[in-house]
């Protein structure tokens, strides 16, 4: 690991000061961000603790629930408003990671938390995101827990992420706080990036920004349902994932949030999918095309053509479970 | 950097490099290598304590993240008698190499803890239920410790023997 100097601030505004130069960073949990700096991925000569800061709250107000930036994910999974309002957000946090890492790991860690692709975590390697430049080896190397959505030339690299799926369908969005003390809000689609060209910049954060809270509306369905397929059976990453986020209303489909894990470089959702199930009555048909809309701009490799099929599978069995 | 760590009840003022991990804390510089480093990058378990009365991989965490914390290691189960959940361990022939066993048992803790709390799991069927200690809920709880010796049925057993006797 490098050397880097470390702050605890005990306030907001001293925080987002501490972390505004470009070699610095926030630290919560940790759980991520140590294991990249051991491998050298990430080299911060900075660290700003934020985990004293009293952003471990979750308040019910008039829209919904914030959640708080340093929310574990155990607490969180475990709160009674989620369990019983949003259980497809409890699910999907009970499906991530181990219990030891749930209850260090926070909720603004788990949204920024990076790819697990193993080049990613090779300094040895070819790697666009982690050496701007570099190229991919992952194109033509081993591929598994790679992205078949929103992938570039340059970058295949998937979001491993299983809070973040539930948030995307939940419509969630995230409290923004800069070192000027200025807040704003951003909804989870427009807060992370496409990789394009630059991998390397994974979200539309700016510099000294901070994650504070995450907001989640009334959820616009009461069937909720997060199914997880992984090669093994607990702690592993998604190969697929689906949020389903529904409400029916005389036989049809009257809201339908679809959120997808496993597939797309971020938290993917696909609006045409939504647009596509709602007002129908539910039927194989429906699902199947469905499952062609969501992958009609798939780009697969060798190691990841198996997802295509994989996913419109797993999609047809979350919508048949949600619309029973 | 002037760290402060309440270590089974014994506080210790400690001046660390910020690179110095919990793990590493606990073992080099407190001599209590009762806690394992395994693969040192949060995937296998032998690293875990109590801290701050959660269970954590003590490996990716570090010392002066815990400055003030209440961190309980294995070293802290027990006095002269071994406690209720580490005799299970013996009686359950829940170790064979016995690396893993620190980490196996404070995880146990503190998922049993978990569990008392009522805490749901991804095996869970209902979210509001109560949860009870099952063979099926204790591997899915536990998945986060490894056993390279795949002790795992003795593992399982001693937890939930001391799941149903507390």
């Amino acid at each position: 690991m490098r050397p880097f100097d470390l702050t605890r601030p005990e306030e907001l505004s001293a925080a987002c000061r501490d972390t505004n130069g470009e070699n610095a960073a926030f630290i919560a949990g940790g759980t991520n961000l140590i294991d990249l700096m051991k491998l050298e991925v990430e080299t911060p000569g900075h660290l700003t603790d934020i985990s004293r800061l009293g952003l471990d709250g979750i308040e019910t107000d008039a829209q919904g629930l914030r959640i708080g930036a340093t929310v574990t994910n155990s607490d969180l999974a475990a709160d009674t408003r989620v369990r019983e309002g949003w259980p497809v957000l409890s699910r999907a946090l009970l499906a991530g990671a181990s219990g030891q890492l749930r209850n260090k790991a926070t909720t603004g860690g788990n949204l920024l938390q990076r790819t697990r692709c193993p080049y990613f975590y090779d300094t040895d390697t070819a790697c666009n995101k982690r050496a701007p430049g570099s190229g991919c080896a992952a194109l033509k190397g081993e591929q598994r827990n790679h992205a078949i959505l929103g992938t570039s030339d340059h970058c295949i690299a998937l979001h491993p992420s299983d809070m973040a799926v539930a948030m995307r369908a939940l419509d969630a969005s995230v409290e923004l706080c800069d070192a000027e003390g200025e807040s704003r809000r951003v909804g989870l689609e427009k807060f992370y990036r496409l990789p394009g060209k630059t991998p390397e910049r994974e979200t539309h954060l700016r510099p000294g920004e901070l994650i504070t809270a995450v907001h989640l509306p009334k959820a616009g369905g009461d069937r909720q349902v997060y199914r997880k397929v992984r090669d093994r059976a607990s702690y592993a990453f998604a190969l697929v994932s689906v949020a389903a986020v529904l409400r029916m209303k005389g036989g049809r489909i009257a809201h339908a949030a679809l959120a997808f894990g496993g597939l797309g470089t971020q938290p993917w959702r696909d609006p045409e999918v939504d647009a596509l199930l709602e007002g129908e009555t539910p039927s194989q048909a429906l699902f199947d095309k469905a499952g062609e809309v969501l992958m009609r701009d798939a780009v697969v490799h060798e190691g990841t053509a198996f997802k295509v099929p994989l996913g419109k599978r797993v999609l047809t069995a979350v919508l048949k479970e949600v619309t029973a | 950097m002037k760290v402060t760590l309440n270590v089974n009840g014994a506080s210790h003022w400690l001046d660390l490099d910020t690179r110095v991990t919990l793990l590493d804390a606990l073992r080099d510089h407190l001599k209590l290598t009762g806690t394992k480093k395994g693969c040192d990058h949060g995937q296998c378990g032998a690293c875990t304590v109590i801290a701050g009365g959660r269970r954590i991989n003590s490996c990716l965490s570090l010392a002066a993240l815990h400055d003030g914390d209440e961190i309980t290691t294995v070293e802290g189960l027990s006095d002269d008698e071994l406690s209720d959940l580490q005799s299970a361990f013996v009686a359950h022939d829940g170790m064979q190499c016995g690396y893993c066993t620190p980490g196996q048992i404070c995880s146990a803790l503190g998922m049993l803890g978990e569990l008392s709390e009522g805490w749901p799991s991804h095996v869970s069927e209902t979210l509001d239920g109560p949860v009870r200690p099952t063979r099926e809920e204790i591997a899915e709880r536990m998945s986060g410790n490894l056993c390279r010796c795949s002790c795992y049925p003795g593992i399982n057993a001693a937890i939930l023997e001391t799941a149903e006797g507390s």
